[in-house]
Order: structure tokens, then C-alpha cells, then sequence
């Protein structure tokens, strides 16, 4: 099968078994963002089809939320706190490393597509801050060394 | 006989490294042919000190910590299985003065059992509550709550029993019961901590309001941001069900309560309850306007009661004392504990549930021991990015949500951010105005503009340009968002903003206080 045929054939089969569920949209873009790392933007004309909803509106949730991805994250997505509490610890320092560290800006991929770097709004590891997510993986009290530590880490495990 | 060995898996432990003293405390177990049971508990909610080991002794659990993989090997070499000293001994747990001075309701088992373990929630007072509200009339359950005076943990603190009244007496073919998980304030975690380390609590106090509005289907809106949270309630949820605490006949009384954990989606305004239901219909997370009140026409238009976590996992012990138990706590119009999150520069961050009354002063220094840093402390911020940043001449406001009022500040869901005398206050109030601009729903055009116009002008002020005109315009700037907004997002971002100019002015370039205005 064809990547662009999988990819459809993935989308249909979740959002099939979601659609019944009340207010389904949500845990069906969950579904395909679990699956595929992001919910392609060709998919959303099948999506709207199947749940009965226009593709603008359909458009317009996943344009909503900023969890959802419109592209294919790196391998794996880092997630770096800017709220309040992590700023009184020095997150603002910690994210200009991160960025220098990886050579980008926050909602980008590094060239190697090796790493994706997101803002987050609170982790709710507020009394350990600085705090970051790699993948499903929370981290506290983060620091430059840290940091450093953590990715080599990740890295030498892909 | 064999050890029992604790080791939280609380996110904010495993953060500092929980998962790998744990495996390491098991591996040198099995090196040394000791039998051990290893349980992950929820935190006791002192961060400073975990990983916080504990270790079953005849005389109660003895604690060590914070302990690292590093130290594992001579714990044991030091006996900690029998309690035996190490540099990293902190005693009998219960005897550590952050938590004896506690008085712990709703979060009273966190950290003492295995958290998705139903014999041991049962065997720790679980589902008392729920046994006596299958006793009751609809109308007693709901009595009980409002003698509590219970009121809405989330921030907005609405009294819970009239909300469950209000939804008791719609009639409607079905209700809802909405537990609000999107703990979106930066500072707070208590919310998660009750997920992740007591999860049969939320599912028992859903239940229970439930039964009492004559409500079928309970819906938790979890934020994606807490996976330990996702796994730990989907866990309880199931094992509920299979021991009949949900389902189609709960313990056999022919009370039908369904429930399911829906994920958001990074949305800060899907906190906000009527946003939340739209997100939860699977649309946009607009803010809807009221009335109608969610408990006459919410989810699906139906009757809905909308619950912070907090809130719902303080019904289970209400239920199982009685009302007045409960309202026994508190002082004035605030009634019963609030768990206050310790947070950002503070050395010893955590958890602290205490009966409304005591002052800022008292949690920052004889709890938090000031700062983290050891610089001194010179604002606060209570009630989330929405609450007002404080000063030092204010830290002798008790913890009151009147006296908070009184000051103009907010105790919202009780998280408290400390911020050391390095901080740039004009740069807080810009990040305000910033998070407000990120995070609109974009339905109100005060908060939807003005927030990006709030940024613009404060970073004109931060530049020095102009303030003698820009001051008075970011403070018509913040009247017009305080008073054209729906929602608390744009109806409360003034709160920080203008606490930063009116307590900090010297951070905006005006020398003399009166110049601020």
C-alpha cells in the first residue's frame, strides 16, 4: 500500500470506530494524532465526510487547539514550560539554551528531524520547576546541564 | 516476612527521578535475596525530598530522601529496610513537621496507598461516602453538601450545593456530571496529585453527585498535558466497574452512573466551563454566554453540573462525616481545607491542605522556608496567571477568598507562585498580556485585541517611551478588558497586570507611586 493510502486507510479506521461517541471530534483527532504523529491536512475532508461536519469546521478545531500538529513532528517532541512558575526559576534562560542547543525556534523541527520544540502552558510540576516534557517523559528543576543530559540520553536510545 | 518499600509515582517524583530508584531499589533487593514489596504511592506532596522512600517499620513508615539511584546501595548497606539510619533518614514520616501541621481532608490517603489499589481505598475509609448517599433521598445528599459550605475549588468558588440543587430541580430526561481536570493555571497541582494518587476519590465523588442530581453519564475533561494523570484515572475507572462502584446497578441499588475521561487538547481557555463544553461537543472551545447556567441547559443542552477536581474529591468525606464535619474547618464564608500548591521560588515547595485562615506569611516562611534561591522574596502570585501578583506589605492576608477579594486578589485554586527580587515585574505584566493574547478564545474583541494591543503598549512603557500616556492607556486598556470580556480570561488579566503597575511602578521607569496612576 501507498503511504498516502495508509495514512487514509489509518484516519478511516479510527475515526469509523469514534464517530458514534458523543461529541466525537476531539477523541478522533486524538486518535489520528496518536497514530500518526499529526493529523494531515488531506485528511480532513474524510474526517468532515464521515462525522457529518463541513471540512471548515472540522479545519477550524484543529486549528483550535494547539496540541494538535497540522505537520509531522521530529522524533521526538519537547515540550519546554514558559508559564509563571518556571520563569521564577529561570526558564527564560533555560529556553534560550534550548533553542541555541537545538538551532531552532519554538513549533519547529530540527533539519535531521530528529527533535520538535513546543511551548507548553504548564506541566503541573510547578514546586520542581524549570520543567520540560520529552515525549511522555516529565522532567523537573531542569538546567542547561540537565538539559543537555536529557537529550543526549534520548538521543543515544534512538 | 516481606519489606514494603515505597516509592512515589507521582509525575512531579518521577521528574526527579522516581522510576529509577525504584528499579534500583528492586534490582539491590534481588542482589541481596531480600524479599520486598515495592508500592508506588502517590506523593506526600513534599518536593524538596523526593524521591521520598519510605520503608514499613513496626513503629510506622520511616522515611528517606530525596534519594537518587546513587544512594540505594547504601541504604541497604545501612539497613533502611529495618529503619535503620542513613544521612538521608528524615524519621517517622508522619511525624515530619510540613505534614503534621496539615490538616488533610480531601487529600488525606495521597500518598499512603497504592493509588489505583481498591482494597486499599476501601480499606482507607473509600466509598463510606458513597454507601451513605445510596441511603439518602436525592435532596438529604444534596442538603449535606450545601451544609458543608462547600464552594467551588476551581477558582470561581460558587457554592456547590446550590449548583447541585439547581440541577436536581431541572427535569430533564439526562444530566450530566462534568469533572473540570483542565488544571491549566501555572503554580497548581493539586489537581493532578488527587489523579494521580487517589483517583477512586474523584470517580467515588462523581458518583455521589451523580446519584444526587439524578445525573447518568459523568465526563472527567483531563488536559493532555497530565498522561500519568490519563493512565492512573483509566485504571481506577476500569476496576470501578468491575467491582460494580459504576455501571448500570452501583452496588446493587439500581443507580445507573457512567463515566469516561476526555482529553483536551493545550487549550488554557477549555478550563473555563462553558468553553469546556463546547470542547467537550467536539467543537471550537468559544465561551459560551450565560444564561443559560450549565446546571439548566449545558453539555448537549442538557443539566449539567460543572466540578473543579477538588471540589468533587471533597464530597466523598463530607458524605462520610456528615456536613458539619467539614464546615467545622475554615473561617467566615470559606468553609472546610483548601490544598495550597507551593510553587516556582520557594525551597520547600509541596502540597499543603490546611483549613482556610492562615496567612500568606505563614505558608511562604513557616511551610515554604522563603525562598529558593535565598534571595528575599518580593512578589506573589496567588490564583493562577489570572490572580494578582502581591507584595510583601500584603503577605499578612489570610487565606480567604473575602480577605483575597478585600485586596483585590484572587485565591482561586490555591497555587502559589514566589518570585525572588530578580524578577522583572513590567515583564511579568507583558507575559499576562501575552498568555492572554496566546490563549483567547478570540470570541470577545476586549480580550481577543486588546490583549495584543496590552503587550504593544507595555512593551512602549518597558522601552520608555511615552508614560505619561501609556500608562493611562494601559490602564483604559485593562478597564475595557475587565469589563467587556465573557470569560475570566480577558475579565481577569487585568488582575496581574495592573497589581504589577500598582505595587511595582518602579519596574514600569515611574519613580514615585502616584505617578501610576
Amino acid at each position: 500500500m501507498t503511504e498516502t493510502g495508509s495514512i487514509q486507510s489509518t484516519v478511516q479506521a479510527i475515526t469509523t470506530a469514534l464517530k458514534d461517541k458523543p461529541g466525537a471530534l476531539l477523541p478522533i483527532l486524538h486518535g489520528i494524532q496518536d497514530a500518526l504523529g499529526y493529523i494531515p491536512p488531506e485528511s480532513v475532508a474524510d474526517i468532515a465526510k464521515t462525522v457529518n461536519l463541513s471540512r471548515a469546521e472540522v479545519h477550524g478545531v484543529i486549528s483550535f487547539y494547539h496540541y494538535f500538529r497540522k505537520t509531522a513532528p521530529g522524533k521526538h517532541t519537547i515540550h519546554l514550560c514558559r508559564a509563571e512558575s518556571c520563569q521564577s526559576m529561570g526558564s527564560k534562560q533555560l529556553e534560550e539554551h534550548v533553542k541555541t542547543r537545538l538551532g531552532i525556534d519554538f513549533h519547529e523541527t530540527t533539519a535531521d528531524g530528529k527533535f520538535s520544540l513546543e511551548p507548553v502552558y504548564c506541566l503541573g510540576n510547578c514546586a520542581c520547576s524549570p520543567a520540560m516534557q520529552i515525549d511522555n517523559e516529565i522532567y523537573g528543576r531542569v538546567s542547561a546541564n540537565s538539559f543537555d543530559a536529557a537529550l543526549n540520553e534520548v538521543e543515544e536510545l534512538a | 516476612m516481606s519489606i514494603t518499600i515505597y516509592v512515589p509515582g507521582d509525575s512531579s517524583a518521577v521528574s526527579l527521578g522516581a522510576d529509577r530508584v525504584a528499579t534500583a531499589i528492586a534490582n539491590e533487593a534481588a542482589k541481596r535475596s531480600l524479599d520486598i514489596r515495592l508500592i508506588r504511592n502517590g506523593s506526600r506532596g513534599m518536593f524538596w525530598l523526593e524521591p521520598l522512600v519510605e520503608v514499613l517499620t513496626e513503629n510506622g513508615r520511616v522515611a528517606y530522601g530525596p534519594v537518587q539511584t546513587g544512594d540505594v546501595a547504601g541504604l541497604f548497606d545501612a539497613n533502611f529496610t529495618q529503619g535503620g539510619s542513613h544521612p538521608l533518614c528524615l524519621g517517622l514520616t508522619e511525624e515530619l513537621d510540613y505534614l503534621k501541621k496539615q490538616q488533610r481532608l480531601t487529600f488525606a490517603r495521597i500518598g499512603l496507598t497504592d493509588p489505583v489499589s481498591l482494597d486499599d481505598y476501601i480499606a482507607n475509609d473509600g466509598y463510606r461516602g458513597l454507601s451513605n448517599a445510596l441511603k439518602l433521598p436525592q435532596a438529604d445528599i444534596v442538603k449535606a453538601v450545601t451544609d458543608s459550605g462547600l464552594r467551588g475549588r476551581g477558582g470561581a468558588a460558587f457554592p456547590t450545593g446550590i449548583k447541585w440543587n439547581t440541577v436536581l430541580n431541572t427535569p430533564s430526561e439526562q444530566k450530566y456530571i462534568i469533572c473540570n481536570a483542565d488544571e491549566g493555571d501555572s503554580g497548581t497541582f493539586s489537581d493532578r496529585m488527587v489523579m494521580e494518587g487517589d483517583p477512586f476519590v474523584l470517580i467515588e465523588g462523581m458518583t455521589i453527585a451523580g446519584i444526587a442530581v439524578g445525573a447518568t453519564q459523568g465526563y472527567i475533561y483531563l488536559r493532555v498535558e497530565y498522561p500519568y494523570a490519563h493512565v492512573a484515572l483509566n485504571t481506577a475507572i476500569e476496576k470501578a466497574y468491575q467491582a460494580g462502584y459504576l455501571g448500570a446497578d452501583i452496588q446493587g441499588s439500581g443507580k445507573k452512573f457512567d463515566l469516561e475521561v476526555r482529553l483536551g487538547a493545550g487549550a488554557y481557555i477549555c478550563g473555563e466551563e462553558t468553553s469546556l463544553m463546547e470542547s467537550l461537543e467536539g467543537k471550537r472551545g468559544l465561551v459560551r454566554f450565560k444564561p443559560p447556567l450549565p446546571a439548566i441547559s449545558g453539555l448537549f443542552g442538557k443539566p449539567t453540573v460543572v466540578n473543579n477536581v477538588i471540589s468533587l474529591a471533597s464530597v466523598p468525606i463530607i458524605l462520610d462525616r456528615g456536613g458539619d464535619y467539614y464546615r467545622d474547618f475554615g473561617m467566615g464564608r470559606s468553609r472546610g481545607t483548601l490544598p495550597l500548591q507551593l510553587a516556582g521560588n520557594i525551597k520547600h515547595g509541596g502540597l499543603v491542605e490546611l483549613a482556610f485562615g492562615l496567612t500568606l506569611r505563614e505558608l511562604l516562611y513557616d511551610f515554604g522556608g522563603g525562598s529558593a534561591s535565598g534571595r528575599p522574596i518580593r512578589a506573589v502570585q496567588v490564583g493562577g496567571p489570572l490572580g494578582a501578583y502581591l507584595p510583601e506589605s500584603q503577605f499578612d492576608t489570610p487565606l480567604d477568598y473575602e480577605a483575597f477579594a478585600a485586596i483585590w486578589a484572587v485565591l482561586g485554586h490555591g497555587g502559589i507562585v514566589v518570585f525572588d527580587d530578580t524578577v522583572d515585574m513590567a515583564e511579568m505584566a507583558r507575559y499576562s498580556m501575552e498568555f492572554c493574547a496566546i490563549e483567547s478564545c478570540g470570541k470577545c474583541t476586549p480580550c481577543r485585541i486588546g490583549s495584543t494591543r496590552g503587550y504593544e503598549v507595555i512593551d512602549d512603557i518597558i522601552a520608555g517611551r511615552d508614560l505619561d500616556k501609556n500608562i493611562p492607556l494601559l490602564r483604559d486598556l485593562c478597564n475595557t478588558l475587565l469589563n467587556g470580556s465573557l470569560c475570566a480570561l480577558g475579565g481577569m488579566t487585568p488582575y496581574p497586570v495592573l497589581s504589577a503597575l500598582n505595587h511595582f511602578p518602579e519596574d514600569f521607569g515611574i519613580k514615585d507611586k502616584a505617578e501610576a496612576v
